[in-house]
């Protein structure tokens, strides 16, 4: 393993940029990949609550834990939650703090709509989050079908939906421009697109997903708020308003965004497994280009969603081709993630082991896609628990796995210390066993005839059985959570120094100190070849067995001369604050009105104070 | 291929106006689904007009033809802007981003008169899916139409009080990529819902 | 024993309690069966997909097991080469051992691209064909019933234009004869569901929408909504009786007959109340009663269930149901406004005991 030792490169940084201010302005991607993954894990204690509430009420028959009201508001946020405010800001994390370290670059394109992004998304999480205070949180379910999500404009619940992704979404399409810009302009030299790490080559289809779909559902949410405002047709069926459009318009934003959620966790498990199987990944150019194929592909299945809603049998038929050969990518990436295992020497670490979990309970997740995809068994399947099996396999035993999988690989490189492996294996087997013992039981639920977002189901249906299994399952999930958050607790404290490089990995962020310096390299790396690291480490003999260069290669480089770092900046809070405003008066109009105009002067003042300060500052 | 070699044809970090346009590339790409969004769902309404008047009654085909023509105008005075600041002629190009920023100006006083009209014939946006769909796709648009003149004048005021010297050239011609696609995007919506009638 | 493994024993020990606790915590919230449901469902007529009680669901459930099995065998492939592998090529203690770097191979990727492609054309072919089978309309010769069904919020409203009568949430059919649904929605979007003879099939508002079910024997079968519709979606439930058609046919003559009003007694106050404060939004044929935002009532005595299916139709439920509807089922009556046509739920009344009475005997002589 090397061991080269590295100096501290950095002076320790101004007062400014401490404490509770320096968060708040700051523009350092690895910082701001700090907020994001540190509010996504308060988000994933809210949505998580609402989950062991649903399941508390749905353990027995007749269940009168929760109103059907409350009910109604735990599903839609729960969903709303783990999907806008847990998976992708917890994605956005890696990309965030690892993008620019992958490609050799010093920061993103833009750091400071970088931090722009941030803070709309947290304002956005807010203020969906505070409706729970202010008359009850959204209740349309997260796919806030027309005209439901419009009937009653009386009650602002589905104004706090609307607006909310409206404004998370924006947040995410900045993100998309900066971190595409990123990935085409801001490579170190010899960083061909085909040298990418695997993780920043799904970051870029995610974002392209992103970019492309959120325009879609922006347009979609924008009618249903004018509809609930200020008296549209858009989805007035009696009026000439076609509800079908809303759906559409949903799910050609909702099909790519399940790959949003799902690829920068195939990327991650792209990363990990050869770094524990101490072997170059299977098939490389195989993976990246289904990754691609999916991406396009992505846009092609959205109304396997609507199978029941009335398409007609052409319309039907053909999407449920489509759908079908989606897998074919998806299972050639699975295929050659077996591949990379195939005779390697695995180290069976929590990373390694939430990698290969994501493998085992991804392939049961897309095994059932194709189940729907025959779309008569669909008209069975569809709105039941079968289906909520399938996507919690595929976001929580695929999404979630993978995204633990890269916390436990890159926590080391991020807080310079070791989480507790005994306590990381306890978390693993206890969210396995606890995982499947949930969703396991709801194929069965959903085949058996139990419809989803019901608050309640009577005695007699043999529902009741597999329902106390899940909600059992359900806290043993919210035990490992304990578990996971009592090892970065402990791991603060007293946890092993994990040194630049702890994995023996290949790709450039572990060749540079842990945590790394604020301005990642001493000297942007050159690079020759895919996992240019690691070929820096080892060579392979005849018999194409890897051998280590002795002695260990030097990983100390002199500084660069004129390093350039964002400087810190404090409008693009002050922005983001503002159009918190603007939507949190929107909700309220007419006397809103007063907040809207107050929130747009505010971001407006931000944007101009932004392009006025001067952008980036020199290193001594 | 030697490093060397390597090193120059990449762009450094530092080529912030290549960097910028590809960002604005990228944006736009956004933009395209968001009015084809847009314009999609009017196709879908157009010919739902309920009660209320429908394409043929209410629009004023020369009218529109007009402003639809300053604003095409004002994709030529954008690329004289444009062309002046590539030659670092800045007042020259001052002058011409606030002729773009006029000839917006216009086209969005035509298009308040407009919908001033269309509201008096009876088409509000609540009149019919037709009505809502109308407003909503050439209101976006408009809007879009009032970020650009913001933009441009923004910029040629900074210009003028000397707080952009170094980067007009490529700020310059990043604007004007937003504003010939919002020219664009007309061409199409004009087509699309004032030409093609049903 | 270290610390550290004094601690880790801790630990363990309260993980074990946690887990305790939650189980507690669930047994304790446990609801109970005061509306009288157990007598409306019981596992012997199963809401059940895999059981098909007729040839569309039938059709659909054969497409699911040959997928079903396609898929399980595909499952027990990776998932047991993913466990040989783990258990195989995993690093033993003290193990540090450099293996031999392999990037690929292309003929393992084309054969892995073409084998699952050609397993999904084995399942897609018979998709596409149930597909076109069971959306294509009825044959003429099948003598299909037409049936129109309205959802509401959140109640089913179910017309025989055969026989010029409209009935709610129990839906009588003659076994062995094709049915032909003709669906839209009051309001919002609902979900036609009655698993045992067919899939779903949504009613959205401004669109029609078909389904073909088709019992093979009399019997009763049990459906509800599937597409979230709001506040009360878990208890828009139905029924659906198939019989003989003999069966069939007495029961639709009898239902198309206009009800007959009490002159006297207890019921006929009952009508009192019901023209006075019901009709606003029920009908009964053959009276002034003729609104029809709720649930038709000319024969309601007849129907096992009242509330869509969800609750026993017994005096006592029905008692508490006029006195106080929110309380048995979840509705917002608070937010109707007739004039943009939304309902959403019957209003507390504020009926006396009498009145109550009234109207139940009332309801008893509808049959």
């Amino acid at each position: 393993m090397l061991m080269a030792t590295m100096t501290p490169t950095l002076e320790a940084p101004p007062a400014a940029r401490r404490g509770v201010w320096g968060w708040l302005t700051t523009t350092d991607h690895k910082k701001i990949g700090i907020l994001y993954g540190s509010s996504a894990s308060v988000f994933f204690v809210v949505g998580g609550i609402e989950a062991l509430l649903i399941r508390v009420q749905l353990a027995t028959p007749n269940g009168e834990f929760l109103s059907a009201d409350a009910y109604n508001q735990m599903f839609t946020m729960h969903a709303t939650t783990m999907v806008f405010l847990v998976i992708m800001p917890a994605a956005a994390a890696f990309t965030n703090y690892f993008l620019p370290l992958l490609i050799g670059a010093r920061d993103v394109a833009f750091p400071r709509l970088n931090a722009l992004s941030y803070w709309v998304f947290l304002f956005g999480g807010l203020f969906l989050t505070v409706s729970f205070f202010l008359g009850g949180a959204p209740d349309g379910g997260w796919f806030g079908y027309a005209p439901l999500s419009t009937q009653v404009p009386e009650v602002v619940r589905m104004d706090y939906w609307a607006l909310g992704l409206i404004i998370i979404g924006l947040a995410s399409l900045l993100a998309s421009v900066n971190f595409i810009t990123t990935i085409f302009t801001m490579r170190a030299p010899g960083m061909t697109l085909m040298r990418m790490p695997v993780f920043a080559w799904m970051s870029l289809v995610v974002n392209f997903l992103l970019l492309f779909s959120l325009p879609i559902i922006t347009v979609g949410l924008i009618q249903v708020f004018l509809d609930r405002n200020i008296g549209t047709l858009f989805f007035d069926a009696a009026n000439g308003g076609d509800p079908i459009l809303w759906q559409h318009l949903f799910w050609l934003f909702g099909h790519p965004e399940v790959y949003v959620l799902i690829l920068p966790a195939m990327g991650i498990v792209s990363e990990v497994l050869p770094t524990f199987a101490r072997k170059p990944l299977f098939g490389r150019s195989f993976v990246i280009f289904s990754g691609i194929a999916i991406g396009f592909m992505g846009f092609g299945v959205w109304a396997h969603h609507m199978f029941t809603s009335g398409l007609g049998p052409v319309a039907e038929s053909a999407f449920a081709l489509t759908t079908m050969f989606i897998a074919v990518p998806t299972g050639v990436k699975i295929f050659n993630w077996l591949g990379t295992i195939w005779g390697g020497s695995l180290r069976l670490n929590t990373s390694m082991l939430f990698s290969l979990g994501f493998i085992a309970m991804f392939v049961i997740g897309g095994l059932s896609g194709v189940t729907h995809a025959a779309a008569p068994a669909d008209w069975q399947q569809h709105d039941t628990y079968y289906v909520v099996a399938h996507f919690h396999y595929v976001l929580v035993g695929g999404a979630i796995f993978g995204l633990i999988s890269g916390l436990y690989y890159w926590w080391p490189k991020i807080t310079g210390k070791l989480l507790d492996e005994r306590l990381g294996k306890w978390h693993f087997w206890l969210m396995m066993i606890g995982f499947n013992l949930t969703f396991a039981p709801m194929h069965i639920l959903g085949l058996n005839g139990m419809p989803r977002r019901t608050y309640r189901y009577p005695e007699g249906l043999g529902f009741e059985f597999w329902n106390a299994i899940a909600t059992i399952g359900s806290f043993l999930i919210g035990v490992s959570m304990l578990v996971l958050f009592w090892n970065f607790y402990r791991t603060r404290r007293r946890g092993e120094i994990a040194g630049p490089d702890p994995w023996d990995g290949r790709t450039l962020e572990w060749s540079i100190s842990s945590p790394p310096p604020e301005h990642n390299f001493d000297q942007i790396p050159v690079v020759e070849r895919e996992d240019d690291f690691w070929h820096r480490k080892y060579r392979t003999a005849e018999d194409g067995t890897a051998i280590a260069i002795e002695p260990p290669p030097n990983m100390e480089f002199e500084r660069d001369e004129d390093i350039h770092l964002p400087s810190p900046s404090f409008y693009p809070v002050l922005a983001a604050a503002g159009m918190f405003l603007v939507v949190m008066g929107l909700v309220y109009v007419p006397w809103g009105l007063i907040a809207v105009g107050a929130g747009a002067v505010t971001t407006l003042w931000g944007l101009f104070g932004w392009s006025m300060e001067p952008i980036t500052r020199e290193e001594h | 291929m030697s490093i060397d070699t390597l090193a120059q044809e990449h762009p450094g970090p530092h080529d912030v106006s290549h960097i910028r346009k590809v960002a604005m590339w990228v944006f736009l790409g956004s933009e395209v689904l968001f009015f084809g969004s847009l314009i999609t769902t009017f196709l879908l309404y157009r010919t739902r007009i309920g009660d209320g008047p429908g394409a043929a009654e209410i629009f004023d085909i020369p009218f529109t033809s007009v402003s639809s023509f300053i604003l095409l105008m004002s994709s030529l005075t954008m690329v004289m802007a444009h062309h002046s600041a590539s030659r670092k002629d800045w007042r020259q190009m001052r002058v011409w981003l606030v002729a773009t920023a006029m000839l917006g100006i216009v086209f969005l006083s035509g298009q308040v008169f407009e919908f001033t009209e269309f509201v008096e014939e009876g088409l509000t946006v609540s009149t019919s899916p037709f009505g809502s769909s109308f407003f909503v796709l050439t209101g976006v648009h408009g809007a879009h139409v009032a970020v650009g003149v913001l933009l441009l004048l923004a910029t040629a005021l900074m210009s003028f009080t000397g707080r952009l010297r170094d980067g007009e050239g490529m700020n310059v011609e990043i604007i004007g990529l937003y504003w010939h696609f919002v020219d664009v995007v007309w061409i199409v919506i004009f087509t699309v819902v004032y030409l093609m009638q049903v | 024993m270290t610390e550290d493994e004094a601690t880790w024993r801790r630990n363990r020990r309260l993980l074990m309690l946690l887990v305790l606790a939650a189980m507690l915590v669930v047994s304790a919230c446990a609801g109970t069966d005061r509306l009288g449901l157990e007598s409306v469902v019981s596992d012997d007529i199963p809401q059940n997909s895999l059981n098909p009680a007729g040839p569309e669901a039938r059709q659909i459930d054969d497409l699911w097991w040959l997928v079903f099995w396609i898929a399980t065998a595909v499952f027990v492939v990776v998932e047991a080469a993913l466990i040989y592998m783990v258990v195989r090529f995993r690093q033993r203690k003290g193990e540090d051992r450099q293996v031999k770097q392999v990037h690929g191979n292309t003929k393992l990727e084309i054969i892995w691209t073409i084998l699952p492609a050609v397993l999904l054309t084995v399942i897609a072919i018979p998709t596409v064909a149930t597909l076109l089978d069971l959306r294509s309309a009825p044959d003429p010769s099948d003598n299909a019933l037409q049936i129109e069904v309205i959802g509401h919020q959140w109640w089913w409203e179910f017309s025989y234009p055969e026989y010029g009568f409209t009935t709610a949430n129990e839906l009588h059919i003659p076994a062995g004869r094709q049915v032909y649904l003709t669906m839209t929605s009051a309001d919002v979007i609902h979900s036609f569901w009655v698993p045992q003879l067919a899939g779903k099939r949504d009613l959205v508002p401004g669109r029609e929408t078909n389904l073909k079910i088709e019992a093979d024997e009399p019997g009763l079968f049990l459906g509800q909504c599937a597409e979230f519709c709001g506040l009360a979606h878990a208890d828009m439930r139905l029924r659906v009786f198939a019989s003989t058609e003999a069966e069939f046919e007495t029961w639709a003559l009898a239902q198309a007959q206009p009800a007959n009003l009490p002159a006297a007694g207890p019921a006929a106050d009952g009508w009192e109340t019901f023209s006075a404060v019901c009709a606003s939004c029920h009908t009964i044929d053959g009276t002034s009663a003729g609104a029809r935002l709720a649930p038709n009532l000319t024969h309601f005595a007849s129907r096992t269930t009242f509330g869509s299916a969800t609750f026993a139709n017994e005096e006592q439920h029905l008692r508490q149901w006029l006195a106080d509807p929110s309380s048995l089922k979840p509705m917002r009556p608070e937010l109707n406004d007739l004039e943009v046509g939304r309902v959403l739920g019957m209003p507390k009344l504020g009926l006396t005991e009498d009145q109550i009475d009234g109207l139940i005997a009332l309801l008893e002589t509808l049959e």
